[in-house]
């Protein structure tokens, strides 16, 4: 089994002591991991999911604007993040596949470790209103 | 590929009676290739008795860096073959986010903390080490950033023989709830997979561990169970605690136990083949 870097590991061990809802992407755009706080918002457990290829986000999360218009998945904040490598901040309304529809405000900071190496984006999540 | 120890000790040098056995010096390991190519796996205290008793120089050395901590590097000026002509001297280490190597390793090796420049040794080659594999003779090295305060690395030595993977400081069990968590979470096990000699951090006992969480180094028992999760063959115990006697590192190594990896406390001097 291969293993993420150490800056991942790292970021995925504060994001399990953290209360804010935290999503890590890999360089290739998977879902690698969210925690527990995500889990909420997101009505999955990642226990249950596993790492979520970058092309099967969309049977998971559909993602809209506020008032219900599609976002072209390149102004989404963590493809953003992953792809020109900018921090990028968004509401969206996202649907779940459990049915339910929430507002949510999404921070997407690309990761970028030490020579040079582009290991992917994390993303935090707000539910509006809550 | 053969490995001797000749710096064991992590954190500070401690020489005296009481540490004649498992070694006073800070980390250096020798690593001899089939071939008689040699590697030095850190330059600690240690590298002085190496570069004494270093017999005929090859024409190359090279010298791999896990990190810039005082301890790995306070012998690099007086390792001898730094000082002659007619040996090639390589050193890997690790940059800052900011710093290449050489700026890094210039603010030890240099007045006032030390009286000879970087600059002024005659054969050195300094190179940025960033995760990856390449070659050194016979000896394919893959090297990685681990779990320790400041950008580390660990090694991973391949011949055709077996393989040897040197983790000297590192604490994979930062944060983790239920030690040890699955290999692809786990730092350093990409490095230590399946490896016939692992030389591994085991600074602490659990109580000494629980009030330096984040310092960076591992348990005994944190040693064992990675060594088990990588299902490596022998685990040589290494970085011990200034604090830590001969009489109590035989104490606790002679209580450790596993079912699947030979444990092997470090002791200054050990000669290890990493074969298959």
């Amino acid at each position: 089994m291969a293993q993420q870097p150490v800056e991942m590991i790292l970021l995925k061990q504060w994001a399990d002591h953290m209360a804010s809802s935290i999503w890590l992407m890999d360089a290739a755009g998977d879902l690698i991991y969210y925690n527990e706080p995500a889990e909420a918002i997101l009505g999955l457990r990642f226990d249950e999911a596993g790492t979520i290829r970058a092309d099967e986000l969309a049977e998971f999360f559909v993602t809209t604007d506020l008032d219900g218009n599609k976002i072209d998945t390149m102004e989404l904040p963590v493809v953003i993040a992953l792809t020109k490598m900018e921090p990028a901040h968004r509401q969206v309304r996202i649907r779940t596949r459990d049915g339910k529809t929430r507002d949510i405000e999404v921070t997407a900071l690309p990761v970028e470790a030490s020579g040079g190496r582009h290991l992917g984006a994390m993303a935090f999540f707000w539910e509006i209103g809550k | 590929m053969k490995a001797r120890l000749w710096g064991t000790r992590g954190s500070l040098a401690r020489s005296g009676p009481e540490t004649n056995k498992y070694g006073g010096d800070t980390a250096a390991v020798e690593v001899r290739g089939d071939d008689g190519s040699l590697v030095v796996l850190d330059a600690g205290s240690g590298i002085l008795r190496l570069g004494e008793n270093i017999g005929e120089p090859p024409p190359r050395v090279d010298i791999l860096l896990s990190h810039l901590h005082m301890d790995h590097i306070q012998g690099l000026g007086f390792f001898t073959p730094l000082y002659s002509a007619d040996v090639e001297v390589h050193i890997w280490g690790p940059t800052s986010s900011t710093l290449d190597l050489r700026t890094r390793l210039t603010r030890y090796l240099s007045p006032p903390l030390f009286p000879v420049r970087l600059r002024d040794l005659v054969a050195v080659e300094l190179h940025d080490l960033n995760p990856g594999s390449f070659r050194l003779d016979g000896v394919e090295v893959t090297a990685d950033v681990v779990c320790h305060p400041g950008h580390t690395f660990g090694f991973r030595l391949q011949d055709d023989t077996g393989v040897l993977a040197y983790l000297p400081d590192h604490e994979p069990a930062l944060g983790v709830e239920d030690f040890p968590g699955p290999p692809e979470w786990t730092s350093g096990y990409g490095l230590a997979a399946g490896a016939d000699l692992l030389i591994h951090d085991a600074q602490y006992t659990a109580d000494e561990y629980a009030l330096r969480v984040g310092w960076g180094h591992s348990t005994f028992a944190h040693a064992i169970a990675f060594a088990e999760l990588a299902e490596v063959d022998t685990i040589v115990t290494f970085h011990h605690d200034p604090s830590h006697s001969d009489e109590f590192l035989d104490e606790v190594t002679g209580g450790l136990s596993s079912n699947t990896v030979k444990i092997v406390g470090g002791t200054v001097g050990a000669e290890f083949e990493a074969a298959a």
